[in-house]
């Protein structure tokens, strides 16, 4: 019904504006957009804070796990979105619902009568002021009064709180919704063992290939990954049966393969640089106690194995094994002090081991310290199980035995470096995969994973676990993780354990078991300022390969001559 | 083209004078039987610092309040051949019409809240034009007053002003989803009502 002129612009801004529609412009004070979402109207620092949504502001755009930035008078809070909700100012809105097949009754009480509401979890605060703002973001220990001004945050606030791309800061992904890059502070990262924890199939191989990619470009730490299906070394799968490239391809110089089963490794194109054996005179009693469950020992039975190698000493499991049958074998559990049946199957159970190829009579094969020799170069060390992988007892042997070695070794280095400080030993951190085995409640005490996770990082060793079912895991151990990245977990239990000892876990529980089952993840702890959804960076295309620092042949053939030039000279 | 009330746009008709007045309301007695403005019209009264007026109820009536009018029309054709062979009627019967006083003018610039005085007495009425219409409703923080319950019939009259309103504008959809929308907040708690004024008032 356009009887009159246009007014001014001026009136129909003030017209906008105008009803309660909330509208008003983005802000555009964090130099970069950020999206209006709604005002403060309650909260506490326990709950949360409830934000009113602007009219303007469709709730089904809203997700849990975005990064919300409130404006406080003095402070800037960042937190995240941990729940959404429909609310009414009239309680009889439920009982008689107004007539909104009207349309425009609709518009009229959608934000007014009715209206969403969403929490907001306040992590950090931000000073206005520049001079203190230059400390950094702290934890949250206020929260912002009421109508302060709530929106998503913008680039500029995602780069203030986790930091540039920079050597030290790894892209590890983005945030919901948004194109910006953020950033992992990988040496702070490395300092404490971390977990990646996640359901079958929801990306945590490609996270953890990422990580470890991460970790070697920054080169402050080494990598030793027991690679129980062979992702990681040479090349891996996606889903969609497309292969991606592993370590090794993408930084042959810095990535060594060992393998257990070279036969699997030279099929799948790769010439392991070392074959790993490992002689019978090698395996331990505590070797033995890792193997309890998956060999299903009673705890006499694995006990035994201590006082097996009281009597035999070094070389205990190859004499145990050809020790004969029958009346020798009993006089033998008497001297033992073990019964009988005990000693008899823990016999049989070791016998299985004798199937594994790698093992062999010899022993002395000095895999681990090849093993330790290139990390101490600084080279990251991949440990294919290749066929064996799928026997969980050869994991498990493998990597408790080399990582107790290598337990050893560190402590000794460390000590030789609290008296010469220049021979600190290089931080290493090591991958495993089906953590839970290891880090059972039964085992954790015991194992020299669960020291590792403890204490090792004195001694600069940390793990990153690996796991699909993290309630698996001794509490204590998960307690001293430094950086959990959980992607979607739907099992009540696991959820719990992923979150036991975060502030607010109670509201991120909505966030984590809502996560996308694909590429997405809620990162937090050590390495990050608060917790965060990302979406996990792009892994397996030509231009991902570029951005993590590969060259193909072209690029080579360009960059010796570049360097040819610089060393000797154009025309040389 | 026509304002609301029937008048053009650039002037202003007067309709009648004030005979009663308070700083809340006030009732004008029209020059003309039944040129009162509709229900929900803005009138202003004065002349320089006029007040403003939603009106609230149009009565007509006889002069004489102990001769009531009595049906003339049996042999009549229509209503209008009533009047027409009936001519005292005009001036026995009178039209008057109440207006919540809902804001004044105060130099360049307008209140939307009540007068410090109650309008004098046989000041002229004006019905308002649709730019005066338009201007005043831009902001309507003037509504609560029109929720007073000494006003009979309050919603029927924020309806009827809504509506008046919505065409002096340019996207009327858009005023009346704000004015419905600050409705919504003045009525909290009151959802039938709410619903029903916004039904008269939907596009």
């Amino acid at each position: 019904m356009n009887f009159f002129p246009d007014p001014t612009e001026d009136q129909q801004d003030k017209r906008n504006a105008m009803g309660g529609k909330g509208w008003h412009p983005e802000d555009v004070t964090g130099d970069a957009v950020r999206k209006p979402l709604g005002m403060v109207v309650a909260g506490s620092l326990t709950e949360g804070m409830e934000v009113r949504l602007d009219g303007a502001t469709s709730i089904e755009k809203i997700k849990v796990g975005t990064f919300v930035n409130i404006q406080g008078r003095d402070l800037q809070f960042f937190g995240v979105l941990t729940d959404v909700s429909l609310n009414s100012t009239d309680p009889s809105l439920r009982l008689t619902p107004p007539d909104v097949s009207n349309p425009f009754i609709f518009d009229v009480i959608s934000g007014t009568t009715a209206y969403g509401t969403i929490t907001v979890e306040p992590m950090l605060t931000l000073s206005n002021d520049p001079i203190e703002a230059m400390d950094g973001a702290l934890p949250s220990k206020t929260i912002p009064p009421h109508f302060s001004k709530v929106a998503t945050a913008s680039e500029n606030d995602i780069q203030k709180i986790f930091g540039s791309e920079d050597d030290s800061h790894f892209y590890i992904g983005t945030p919901l919704d948004m194109d910006t890059k953020l950033c992992l502070n990988i040496e702070e990262f490395v300092k404490r063992s971390n977990g990646v924890f996640g359901k079958s199939g929801t990306g945590k191989t490609f996270l953890t290939r990422l990580l470890l990619i991460g970790i070697l470009q920054n080169g402050t730490a080494s990598n030793l990954v027991f690679d129980m299906h062979g992702e990681y070394g040479w090349k891996g799968t996606s889903e969609g049966s497309r292969e991606v490239k592993g370590l090794k391809q993408l930084f042959s110089s810095k990535v060594a393969v060992f393998s257990l089963d070279d036969e699997s490794s030279r099929r799948r194109g790769l010439t392991p640089d070392y074959v790993v054996r490992i002689g019978y005179d090698e395996i331990e009693p505590e070797d033995i106690q890792v193997l309890r469950e998956s060999l299903s020992l009673s705890d006499v039975a694995a006990d035994a194995s201590y006082s097996l190698k009281r009597k035999f000493g070094k070389g205990w499991l190859r004499k145990f094994l050809a020790y004969p049958g029958g009346e020798e074998f009993g006089e033998l559990a008497r001297e033992l002090n073990v019964n009988d049946r005990a000693l008899s199957t823990l016999k049989n159970r070791l016998e299985r081991l004798q199937r594994f190829d790698f093992i062999d009579e010899s022993g002395g094969h000095n895999s681990v310290n090849q093993i330790l020799q290139y990390l101490n170069r600084g080279m990251h060390v991949v440990l294919e199980f290749g066929r064996y992988g799928n026997h969980l007892e050869a994991y498990m042997l493998v990597a408790n035995l080399v990582t107790r070695r290598i337990y050893d070794r560190y402590t000794r280095l460390k000590e030789e470096a609290m008296g010469d400080p220049s021979q600190e030993p290089r931080p290493l951190v090591i991958t495993i995969e089906e953590a839970h085995k290891f880090l059972s409640p039964s085992l954790a005490d015991q194992t020299i994973f669960g020291n590792i996770a403890r204490e090792l990082r004195k001694y600069n060793v940390t793990l990153l676990v690996v796991d699909q079912r993290p309630s698996g895991i001794d509490d204590e151990v998960m307690s001293q993780l430094g950086t959990k990245i959980a992607c979607l977990l739907d099992n009540d239990k696991d959820t719990d354990a992923v979150l036991t000892g975060v502030s607010g876990s109670r509201k991120l529980r909505s966030v984590l078991s809502r996560l996308e089952s694909k590429q997405q993840a809620l990162v937090f702890g050590h390495a990050v300022p608060m917790p965060v959804v990302i979406r996990t960076r792009d892994y397996g295309t030509a231009e991902s390969y570029k951005e993590l620092g590969f060259k193909d042949e072209a690029e080579l053939a360009i960059q010796v001559e570049q360097d040819i030039e610089d060393l000797f000279g154009p025309g040389s | 083209m026509n304002d609301v009330n029937g008048n053009g746009t650039a002037t202003t008709t007067r309709l009648g004078e004030v005979i009663e007045g308070s700083t809340t309301e006030f009732r004008t007695h029209c020059y003309d039987l039944y040129a009162a403005p509709p229900l929900g019209s803005l009138v202003r009264c004065g002349d320089g610092d006029s007040a403003y007026g939603i009106v609230c109820d149009v009565a007509t009536q006889s002069m004489d309040p102990s001769r009531h009018a009595i049906p003339r029309g049996r042999d009549s054709e229509d209503e209008e051949d009533v009047y027409l062979s009936n001519p005292q009627l005009t001036r026995l019967l009178y039209t008057q019409f109440q207006a919540v006083i809902v804001g004044y003018e105060d130099g360049p610039g307008i209140q939307r809240y009540l007068p410090p005085f109650p309008p004098r007495i046989h000041s002229f009425v004006y019905d308002c034009s649709t730019e005066e219409v338009r201007t005043f409703s831009e902001s309507l923080d003037f509504l609560p007053i029109l929720l007073s319950p000494s006003i009979n019939a309050q919603d029927d009259v924020i309806a009827s002003f809504l509506r008046i309103a919505g065409a002096c504008h340019v996207d009327s959809n858009v005023f009346l989803v704000n004015a419905g929308k600050t409705l919504a907040t003045l009525m909290a708690g009151q959802l039938p009502r709410l619903n029903n004024v916004l039904r008269r008032i939907s596009p």
